[in-house]
């Protein structure tokens, strides 16, 4: 099974989760996570802490260009 | 209603604060800050009544930060990192040798509410402060900028391969950070 295509270890995904915050990746690379995530269990909490922090850039750039909440 | 420059001029500690966090040099924030106040005081009618005051300032600060950015050029994405060249953050979380995760990461949840108070904005501007300053710096262009990769690149002269080496270092500090003071860190509710 060595030789299986799409085969990455979770240290491997971890770094296209990373990536993919900054850039879009590759079809296989974006067919490897999916197979990878479907089956690991460790991974997608990875997956979700960045999801996280992508919602908090998301509520930090709120509250810094509209200036809401403001001093 | 104080007159207008005594406006705008109260906002100047405000957008001191991102013009540092995004440049990361004393000297070109205070610069970008008071271009921003020069320009808002010199066009007052551009104010539409329609946006706040700070908005509208943040607005132009942005612009002129990217000058400055463009200006700095090669600075900008070099030095002060000296001690982070060989280290990819990857290499300190919790992998075996095979590569699978030693130790699950850890549920974070996601608390909309708890994400968008203030604590938390402070501890991630706090974060965000300690990563090296050039990582800081790429960092921010894609947060707070909202630049694509592509355009980050073109406006430093920098290889993608370059930009994407700093960013992942730069997201897995971020990471850290937040987890060791924020996630795993008890508080009252």
């Amino acid at each position: 099974m060595s030789s299986y295509p799409f085969k990455r270890t979770c240290k491997e995904v971890s770094a296209l989760l990373v990536a993919r915050e900054d850039r879009e990746l590759p079809l296989v690379e974006r067919v490897a996570l999916r197979v990878h995530l479907a089956m690991c269990e460790a991974c997608p909490r990875f997956e979700r802490q960045l999801l996280t922090m992508r919602n908090a850039m998301k509520q930090w750039r709120a509250y810094a260009n509209d200036a809401r909440d403001g001093e | 209603m104080p007159p207008f420059d005594q406006q705008v001029a109260s906002h100047r500690d405000y957008l001191l604060r991102f013009a540092r966090l995004q440049l990361r040099n004393e000297a070109w924030a205070e610069d970008a800050v008071s271009e921003t106040l020069l320009a808002a005081l010199s066009k007052p009618q551009s104010f539409g009544s329609r946006s706040q005051l700070k908005t509208w300032l943040v607005g132009i600060l942005k612009h002129k930060v990217i000058d400055a950015l463009r200006l700095h050029g090669r600075e900008v994405c070099v030095g002060g990192d000296s001690d982070d060249e060989q280290a990819d953050p990857l290499e300190f979380m919790a992998f075996q040798a095979d590569g699978h995760f030693g130790e699950s990461p850890a549920e974070w949840g996601n608390p909309e509410q708890d994400l968008s108070s203030r604590q938390f904005m402070a501890i991630l501007e706090a974060c965000a402060s300690k990563l090296p300053a050039s990582q800081g710096r790429l960092f921010l262009m894609r947060e707070w900028l909202e630049l694509s990769s592509e355009d980050i690149c073109k406006e430093l002269g920098l290889t993608s391969t370059n930009l994407y080496v700093q960013l992942h270092r730069a997201r897995l500090r971020l990471r850290e950070c937040l987890e060791l003071n924020w996630f795993a860190t008890p508080r009252a509710v």
